[in-house]
């Protein structure tokens, strides 16, 4: 039993919902008590989806427990293949049937159908939406997928994107253009937009790009064994994890390298003057593996951010996200307790969160801002506007909406040059946002002139409580409050840092200064 | 009053009762709204992965700081033995208690794999009182979906507090049904204006202000799925003041008066104290009329006030009601409500969606109250709709609110109107 706020990742059915959703002429049939129809409004409401998920709920009560839950499975498998007519359909268990002795793979067969019922093993007790969704994509590439004649031309299919996906609905735009520029032709996309026809066809392509490790990965190891498909490697989000790509899709097609790079503004967007004020911003990462090992390489290497924290919410990616974080030599945090990330965050002070919704409720929280990388999302990301996050756009959308949250670069001066205006100051926040203008709170003048040592007036007592024994002078205190609120979390640390180096019990302005200078740039 | 519909009353109709499909929530729903009420009441679900995904799906995905609700998320460990499922429920408790001192109430929550595997809650609730009273009351309640749906999560929520109230003879009005502060502050003030000497409130704000109950208690139910919570303090000898709901101003009118004719309240202290709000709400509600009169309405089933909201938007702004969908028919606390109903409205029980839906796209309404999940696809198609949560979420009782409660619904369709580039009626 583990005690759960919030949560990451929904339950494993609802990974097999996003399968079918994002599908065409495909039903899938969930075997639960009524209640578990809450997730049709996810993909209603946040995507605003404009039908129905097309999923079948068998809606048993505490009154059929007694009798034939079985049965009623039966009929709404039947009932639901007379009304839509799939071309193929899946039954899964949720949470609660899965308690039960139901056997809806039994119960499929002796429908006899004429159509693949698909029956999924999703165990709910020990896993979540991520993987649902992978193994429902894997049981119906297994089941559908046929090794078969390549097309003539050089071909791929893109597997993983979905709904609910962090911006694959523009991603797969954006990487279909790339794969064209190469000469490639996009044999299927899937599961987003395939109907079980088209998986039937996925045997035909010369390779396959694996969009989302996440929710794809299975079923290209699958194609990989079964139909002697090589996937793609590289996720391209960034400009250089792009240009790997192609590289990639070179290696394994034989064709050479094009890029059209016309629109892709971003390296110089990064090494315009302007941007000289994004330097060694301290970034925490967190979000699905795959989205924030490719974020940390952008901020590391084409922003020009430091890396202070990483991890992400889905063990399946922990190894990979392992090796990055030491790359950038920080510790990996694997954790789906959003408690403990929030933690990890506080202790980090950085200066920009890149996370999901929920790392954005925290910014909010402790007053860091926060850009959105990766799932679990809201309805704030699905715009209107066409914005991938993958691709040569994708690095543009990428640097804009990382940049937004922050203070801009002149204003920093301001900030910093006037750090008791009366409009430039710490509650005020950054002049491009919207809310109400916060006049400053006019604070008493301390009365610390006078041989601050031995004063005990109120702020003698130390605000700020450090672990271990060190202990924040009042002055230093007030000095530390000087020092503008986006890197003021960076100078509180680096000095308490220093000062347990050096064995320093009370920090003083000095100290405060010497470690300035001791972890000057 | 006008009277469109020349026939009055659905006492004798038949009823449909329908089964399948739903598109419902369970009762673990209301704590979204529960635990705002009471502030000093920590929700603790015990259930699985996805009833924590729900009540995020369902509390708007987010909301700020840590909230008094969570859930013990089972695994498969627990689901092996249940002695080890009780000893791990008891740390999880006594965890969070000690995180959480500001905490006075804990109601454990039960789910559909809770009651699967027949983890007894009420017997965990008094080991853990036995070891956390006085400073925390826990109590036991099933939000599960295998019996409850949606709002009837509050009815078994409240009836499992009923038999913990202390006994009273003193001759007490205890109005039932969690209602927005605001709200329950202009009820409270309406009925002392009238001169009811003392009136209670279930569910309290803090559980310090909790009411007592016993045979001198009268009640009155402010929401209308509240029968378990009904019958238990029936079963502690209190008597039931039956009366449609107090929504609009004619509900709110024939609410107080049941109160005042219990109480002895004269004709002319009722006139002199409802007359103002009375003019206020119509006045209110004469800013709606126009775009709501003479408009069919459908609703599907979620939070069983449908029957009252359909005999309000019939009666005060003119709509037609064609389906009234209801997740549960209570026959008892429907009756006045189903006396001033329209007889042209056919009402159903239960719910068989796809029939529903068909039956929807025949009948073709001007609005459609329904889901979060059937909303955006029936706009698609064409309808306008409301969505039943925003009336679970919304101040919508009493006078004050009746424009309010008017405009929820005027507004799907004077939107469309205005994107259709026609003039907002």
């Amino acid at each position: 039993m583990k005690l759960t706020l919030w949560t990451y990742e929904g339950p494993p059915h609802v990974g097999a919902m996003r399968v079918a959703t994002s599908m065409k002429d495909m039903h899938l049939v969930l075997h639960g008590p009524q209640g578990d129809t809450y997730a049709d409004l996810l993909f209603t409401m946040i995507e605003r989806r404009n039908a129905r998920p097309p999923v079948a709920f068998s809606t048993f009560q505490a009154a059929d427990m007694g009798a034939d839950t079985g049965l009623l499975l039966k009929e709404t498998i039947k009932a639901t293949q007379e009304r839509y007519q799939p071309q193929a359909m899946a039954v899964a268990l949720t949470c609660t049937a899965e308690l039960l002795q139901d056997d809806p793979e039994g119960i499929s067969r002796a429908l006899a159908l004429p159509i693949p019922v698909v029956p999924l093993e999703l165990p709910s007790y020990s896993r979540k939406e991520n993987f649902g969704a992978d193994e429902t994509f894997r049981a119906l590439v297994r089941a559908l997928a046929k090794p078969m004649e390549r097309t003539p031309e050089v071909s791929c299919n893109i597997l993983g994107p979905n709904a609910l996906g962090f911006r694959h609905r523009d991603d797969v735009v954006e990487v279909t253009k790339l794969l064209e520029g190469m000469g490639v032709t996009v044999n299927v996309v899937a599961p987003m937009g395939a109907t079980p026809d088209d998986l039937r066809k996925l045997g035909q392509a010369h390779f396959n790009v694996l969009l989302y490790p996440e929710t794809g990965e299975s079923a290209a190891r699958h194609l990989e064994r079964t139909c002697k498909q090589p996937f793609t490697k590289t996720v391209p989000m960034g400009v250089g994890a792009t240009r790997d790509f192609l590289a990639e899709v070179s290696k394994l097609t034989g064709l050479p390298v094009k890029a059209d790079e016309r629109t892709l503004r971003q390296p110089w967007w990064s090494a315009s003057v302007d941007s000289t004020y994004l330097t060694g911003k301290r970034v925490f990462l967190f979000g699905d593996g795959t989205h924030v090992i490719a974020a940390a390489r952008i901020a590391a290497k084409e922003v020009g951010f430091e890396v202070v924290g990483m991890g992400c919410y889905n063990r399946e990616m922990a190894r990979a996200l392992r090796t990055a974080a030491a790359e950038y030599g920080v510790e990996p945090l694997i954790t789906d307790d959003y408690l403990e990330v929030e933690k990890a965050i506080e202790a980090a002070a950085p200066e920009l969160i890149l996370g999901t919704q929920m790392e954005r409720n925290i910014g909010k929280k402790l007053g860091i801002p926060c850009a959105v990388i990766s799932a679990p999302v809201h309805v704030q990301d699905f715009p209107a506007r066409y914005a991938p996050v993958m691709g040569f756009e994708g690095a543009n959308v990428l640097f804009d909406s990382w940049i937004h949250p922050l203070v801009m670069g002149l204003e920093e001066h301001l900030l910093t040059m006037f750090r008791e205006d009366f409009e430039f100051h710490d509650a005020a926040g950054a002049s491009h946002h919207g809310g109400k203008h916060v006049e400053r709170a006019e604070a008493p003048e301390p009365a610390a002139q006078a041989a601050p040592q031995t004063q005990v007036d109120t702020p003698a007592v130390p605000v700020v409580e450090p672990s271990g024994e060190i202990r924040w002078m009042p002055e230093a205190e007030r000095e530390l409050k000087k020092i503008p609120f986006f890197v003021r979390g960076k100078a509180k640390r680096n000095t308490e840092l220093f000062a347990a180096h050096k064995g320093v019990r009370d920090i003083t302005v000095e100290t405060l200064y010497e470690a300035k200078a001791h972890y000057a740039r | 009053m006008t009277l469109d519909s020349p026939k009055l009353g659905c006492t004798d109709s038949p009823v449909r009762h329908e089964r399948g499909q739903k598109a419902v929530f369970c009762g673990l729903t209301g704590i979204v709204w529960l635990h705002r009420k009471m502030q000093d009441a920590f929700f603790l679900v015990v259930g699985s992965r996805t009833c924590a995904h729900l009540l995020q799906a369902a509390a708007g995905v987010m909301i700020f700081a840590e909230p008094r609700f969570g859930t013990a998320v089972l695994e498969e460990q627990d689901l092996a033995g249940l002695a080890d499922a009780n000893a791990e429920l008891d740390r999880e408790v006594a965890r969070l208690l000690e995180r959480r001192p500001d905490i006075r109430q804990l109601f454990l929550v039960g789910s559909c794999p809770s009651e699967v595997i027949k983890l007894d809650l009420e017997r965990a609730a008094e080991r853990l009182n036995a070891h956390h009273a006085p400073h925390v009351r826990v109590y036991a309640y099933s939000g599960s979906g295998l019996d409850t749906t949606f709002t009837q999560g509050e009815d078994t929520c409240l009836a499992a507090m009923v038999p913990t109230l202390k006994p009273t003879e003193a001759e007490e009005l205890l109005v039932v049904g969690a209602l927005p502060d605001v709200v329950e502050d202009q009820c409270a003030s309406l009925l002392s204006q009238l001169g009811i000497p003392s009136v209670r409130f279930l569910p309290a704000r803090r559980s310090d202000a909790a009411p007592a109950v016993g045979p001198n208690t009268r009640f009155i139910l402010a929401q209308p799925f509240l029968g378990d919570t009904a019958a238990a303090l029936e079963r502690r000898g209190a008597k039931r003041i039956t009366a449609p709901f107090p929504f609009g101003e004619e509900g709110t009118t024939l609410w107080l008066k049941a109160v005042a004719d219990v109480y002895g309240v004269s004709a002319e202290t009722f006139e002199a104290v409802t007359a103002a709000p009375r003019a206020r709400a119509k006045k209110a509600l004469a800013a709606h009329r126009g775009t709501l009169e003479g408009r069919s309405l459908f609703l599907f089933p979620d939070s069983q006030l449908e029957i009252p909201l359909a005999r309000f938007l019939a009666r005060e702004c003119g709509m037609v009601p064609t389906e009234v969908g209801t997740p549960f028919l209570h026959r008892a606390i429907m009756a006045p409500e189903l006396a001033l109903l329209p007889a042209a409205a056919s009402l159903t029980e239960g719910q068989d969606l796809e029939a529903q839906i068909d039956r929807h796209t025949a009948i073709n309404p001007d609005l459609t109250v329904c889901g979060l999940g059937l909303a955006n696809p029936l706009e698609a198609q064409g309808h306008a709709t409301k969505w039943a949560i925003e009336l679970v979420f919304t101040p919508i009782h009493f006078y004050e609110q009746a424009g309010d409660l008017a405009g929820l619904f005027s507004r799907p369709l004077r939107r469309r109107a205005l994107l259709a580039g026609g003039s907002a009626a």
